[in-house]
């Protein structure tokens, strides 16, 4: 009896559970060198044309009562240092964590007297890709705010939760399976690092959220509604998940 | 306006190979791609471009569908004088885009 609790103990693949801080890869690591190098230089880089838009918008007032963002936050490049490395952050006013284009979004209709911008359009994307780049380098730091512990408890289970009708979560594809191969694409740790980022089969900068519903799409299972509370969910998980990673924003993936 | 990426040395010496790189935002729609409504999105490419250095043209493209959106073009020059380098990009629906930068040769 006892052999053969052995024989099945030792049959059961090791039942991964969080990655190990030195075994943590941003995808990066898993890119090859020509897209390496792409991301790394800054002329070369074409989500560096978002950070431009972005740029401009953070000084131009959004009417010529409002303030532009510049007159409330300065400099970007100081004060919005560190910033997208504690998103997503507990949001008092709503009574729930937001990502950093809500938070945006947020500023722009209460202290900009602005309507929001539309999800995933260029704007929102170039802001928040403007406001992440100034955290290029910093390493993720989610805060240790206890209002959002059940939020990123729901997150860790939405990642555990097998999905679709390919019946597959996050999990055991990005915890168990990390750096073998699905078809001709190495799998990577799925570690928010660089978004806003550019992918080249998407041709664009894109956002967490849409690469979030690439990846329910392809298990075959409903992606969750635009702007959904899971996304951001997810997303605290996933952060927290990536504690103590570079920021790469805006980062190059394949 | 689109925006553009163009990066090369502001200053060169005589006879310096240098190197320009050039990014511009651009859809590069291919003209081949249904769009939601099934219909083909029409084609809007940038179908040429060139570098002159100080009237003199130095590097052109044709460029074509298949081509990646937001172009990423790079090619060097031996820097001769200081001078003016134009950078003109033209394609469908009218798109016309020209930039300039200087280089100082010493």
């Amino acid at each position: 009896m006892k052999t053969w609790a052995l024989a099945l103990l030792v049959a059961l693949p090791a039942a991964a559970g969080e990655i190990a801080p030195a075994d943590r890869r941003s995808g990066f690591d898993f890119m090859s060198r020509e897209n390496q190098a792409m991301q790394q230089d800054d002329g070369a880089n074409p989500g560096m044309l978002w950070v431009q838009d972005g740029a401009a918008l953070w000084r131009d007032r959004p009417a010529p009562s409002a303030p532009a963002c510049a007159e409330c936050h300065g400099e970007a490049a100081e004060t919005m240092r560190g910033v997208a490395a504690r998103y997503p952050a507990f949001d008092a006013a709503s009574g729930g964590p937001v990502d950093l284009a809500e938070r945006i979004n947020i500023c722009r209709t209460e202290r900009q007297q602005a309507s929001p911008l539309p999800a995933e359009s260029q704007p929102l994307l170039g802001l928040t890709a403007f406001v992440a780049h100034q955290s290029r380098e910093q390493p993720i730091a989610p805060p240790e705010d206890p209002r959002l512990a059940p939020y990123r408890a729901r997150g860790e289970a939405l990642y555990r939760q097998r999905m679709g009708q390919l019946d597959f979560a996050c999990a055991q594809c990005h915890d168990d399976n990390w750096g073998k191969r699905l078809a001709g694409s190495v799998i990577p740790q799925a570690h928010p690092t660089g978004y806003p980022l550019y992918r080249l089969e998407w041709q664009g900068l894109g956002s967490l959220q849409r690469r979030i519903r690439g990846c329910l799409t392809g298990v075959r299972a409903e992606p969750f509604p635009p702007g959904a509370a899971e996304y951001v969910e997810l997303e605290l998980y996933l952060m927290w998940r990536a504690r103590g990673l570079p920021l790469e924003t805006p980062a190059i993936r394949p | 306006m689109a925006r553009a990426l163009i990066n090369l040395p502001s200053t060169a010496r005589p006879g310096e190979v240098i190197e320009i790189k050039t990014l511009i935002q651009h859809p590069m729609e291919t003209g081949f791609r249904p769009g939601p409504n099934g219909q083909m999105l029409p084609r809007d490419i940038i179908t040429r471009f060139v570098c002159s250095y100080d009237d003199a043209e130095i590097f052109v493209a044709d460029l074509h569908p298949a081509i990646a959106a937001n172009p990423f073009l790079t090619f060097t020059t031996v820097a001769t004088a200081s001078g003016t380098l134009r950078f003109t990009w033209s394609g469908d629906n009218g798109f016309v885009q020209t930039e300039t930068r200087t280089l100082t040769v010493a």
